[in-house]
């Protein structure tokens, strides 16, 4: 019955209602991550710092500067943000579909007085904080390298918070949509991969063809890196307000689209 | 409708595209009792649970629990409910304790009050010295019984069982029934789903068989098994027992039902059934009293489900 289903997806689409309780999702999660940090920590740390060393040092040697500033401090910026999507984006797809699917802990959670809401706001926002600690780790070691120029760049530590929201969104979209664990490695190589290599994080914009610059102006690493790059070498960042706007709107639509269709997907 | 009742629902339907899974359903819980919904597999059982509990919105009907209008004070009456899953979903990740301790945070209890409660708990369940252990480490009986200990942990007037004995053995069956019997003696309410009659023989009060979707018997389980049924079962065993019947069985019982070579009479009077397979020798057969499953199987069929 078709009105049946215009009904149900008219409350799947339904606007959230939150209860505090949201923060004992987060919390569990915290507890689970406490268990296991500092594996977890260095696991993290160990990508993004093999980029950051790597490139910067290997590939650094081999060009003057770029932009007006050492190739390794191009780089941090970038490697900040790469770093924060994809702590964001594992957390949100893998472990919380394991979560969700495997471990049935969000079954468990919606048999207390807690709804999907907020099983999807903590997890999101769980999402967010555990690669705020990915991202902040590069931002420190680029501080200890003596990358940071300035103090503006403790202007970046909340904006690593936000660009893990808007990954941490998406990452639950695709969870909400994911049938298993294989289903993530057509994000990965259709979303992440390109995301890494189109939005500045190895290279500024401007090299790439007219039309790739303009796709890349859609997606939201290239807001996060045109935000956190300038603030990382000591400069305020132009048209800050449209990247932070850009960021936002991700985070909340990524939220939203989630939330329906993670309804749609468990309470039938 | 009953105001004072913990749970009453009333022309409950619930559709998936096509399908009507719940198809009119009332019913209606008493302080203390144990309420049994009884029904083979994709009855509607679960369905209705979940109506209950707020997680699925019903298309039409009503649903009161503990004074609470669900699903739109769901919230609220989870609050004082407890719930037992068909499918375990204690968290891999966390010992038996801090599994009572994190599920217990959900409802906003201090961690002081929690800490108090869970010793009891951990008594309760007889897991009192394996409370630093992994879920893993459990076996399924074990896992129930922290399953149920977890259910209590906001001290609920009403608790769902949603096949609570499923795949355990005998003897985590009866540990876990007595465990249900104790919680009645507190006084608290119990909605029970379960295909074994058995144990809804033994624990329910009242019980309700429901298929497709409908509730097709109500009452108590012996009342039932006095209204739907006759008292005596002879089951007749062996290659023979199907040309038996018709020669023999079919006209000195009140209804045979044959499945393979396993051939059920039903009757007030077992002596000539009896009396006959003695003199022939060659049928094995058992003679018992009726039982809530002839009801069942009387009422839902033989057809398997799946």
């Amino acid at each position: 019955m078709p009105t049946d289903i215009a009904m149900n997806n008219r409350k799947h689409w339904a606007l959230p209602q939150f209860s505090l309780r949201f923060a004992q999702v987060w919390r569990r999660n915290l507890l689970v991550w406490r268990k296991l940090a500092i594996p977890s920590m260095l696991g993290n740390l160990a990508d993004p710092l093999l980029y950051l060393f790597g490139l910067g040092y290997g590939l650094g040697r081999m060009l003057d500067d770029v932009n007006g500033m050492s190739y390794i401090g191009f780089l941090a910026g970038g490697i900040i943000c790469s770093s924060t999507m994809m702590s964001a984006s594992f957390e949100a797809m893998y472990s919380a579909f394991s979560r969700m699917q495997m471990q049935k802990t969000w079954e468990a959670i919606l048999n207390a007085p807690l709804t999907l809401d907020d099983v999807v706001l903590g997890e999101m926002i769980w999402a967010a904080s555990k690669s705020f600690l990915s991202g902040s780790a590069v931002l420190i070691v680029a501080a200890v390298l003596g990358l940071v120029s300035s103090p503006l760049a403790l202007v970046v530590v909340p904006l690593i918070f936000l660009t893990g929201l808007a990954f941490a969104g998406l990452g639950l979209i695709m969870t909400a949509l994911s049938p298993s664990y294989d289903f993530f490695m057509y994000y990965f190589t259709l979303c992440v991969t390109p995301m890494m290599l189109l939005c500045g994080v190895f290279f500024p914009l401007d090299q790439l063809p007219a039309a790739a610059q303009v796709a890349a102006q859609l997606l939201p690493l290239t807001h996060a890196v045109s935000l956190v790059r300038p603030l990382v070498n000591g400069t305020v960042p132009p048209s800050w307000l449209l990247h932070i706007m850009v960021l936002v709107i991700y985070a909340l639509a990524g939220f939203y689209v989630a939330l329906a269709l993670t309804r749609r997907r468990l309470l039938k | 409708m009953n105001t004072t009742a913990p749970l009453a629902a009333a022309g409950l339907r619930k559709s998936y595209g096509e399908r009507e899974v719940v198809c009119g359903v009332d019913f209606a819980l008493q302080p203390g009792e144990c309420f049994g919904l009884l029904g083979p597999n994709g009855a509607g059982k679960t369905t209705t649970l979940r109506l209950c509990l707020g997680l699925t919105d019903p298309d039409s009907g009503s649903i009161t629990v503990l004074g609470k209008p669900v699903p739109q004070q769901a919230r609220e009456a989870r609050m004082r409910i407890g719930v037992v899953p068909q499918f375990d979903n204690l968290d891999p990740d966390f010992t038996i304790r801090e599994n009572l301790l994190i599920f217990g945070r959900y409802f906003d209890i201090a961690d002081q009050v929690l800490r108090e409660r869970i010793p009891d708990l951990l008594e309760f369940a007889g897991l009192s010295s394996r409370a630093d252990a992994r879920i893993q480490t459990l076996s399924g009986g074990m896992k129930r019984r922290l399953t149920l200990a977890r259910a209590l942990i906001n001290d609920p007037e009403l608790i769902f069982l949603d096949e609570p004995t499923t795949g355990l053995d005998p003897q985590a069956r009866h540990v876990i029934w007595e465990r249900l019997r104790n919680l009645l003696k507190q006084g608290k309410t119990l909605l029970l789903t379960t295909h074994f009659m058995e144990e809804a023989e033994r624990l329910c009060s009242r019980i309700a068989i429901m298929d497709h979707g409908k509730i097709i018997a109500e009452g108590k389980p012996q009342t039932l098994i006095a209204q739907h049924i006759e008292p005596q079962v002879v089951e007749v065993y062996g290659e023979n027992a199907p040309d038996w019947a018709g020669r023999f069985g079919r006209s000195h019982a009140e209804r045979c039902e044959v499945t393979g070579e396993t051939i059920f009479c039903y009757t007030h009077d077992p002596a000539p059934l009896i009396t006959d397979l003695d003199a022939r020798g060659d049928l094995r057969y058992l003679h018992r009293r009726a039982s809530l499953e002839d009801v069942f199987l009387k009422l839902t069929g033989r057809e398997l489900r799946d």
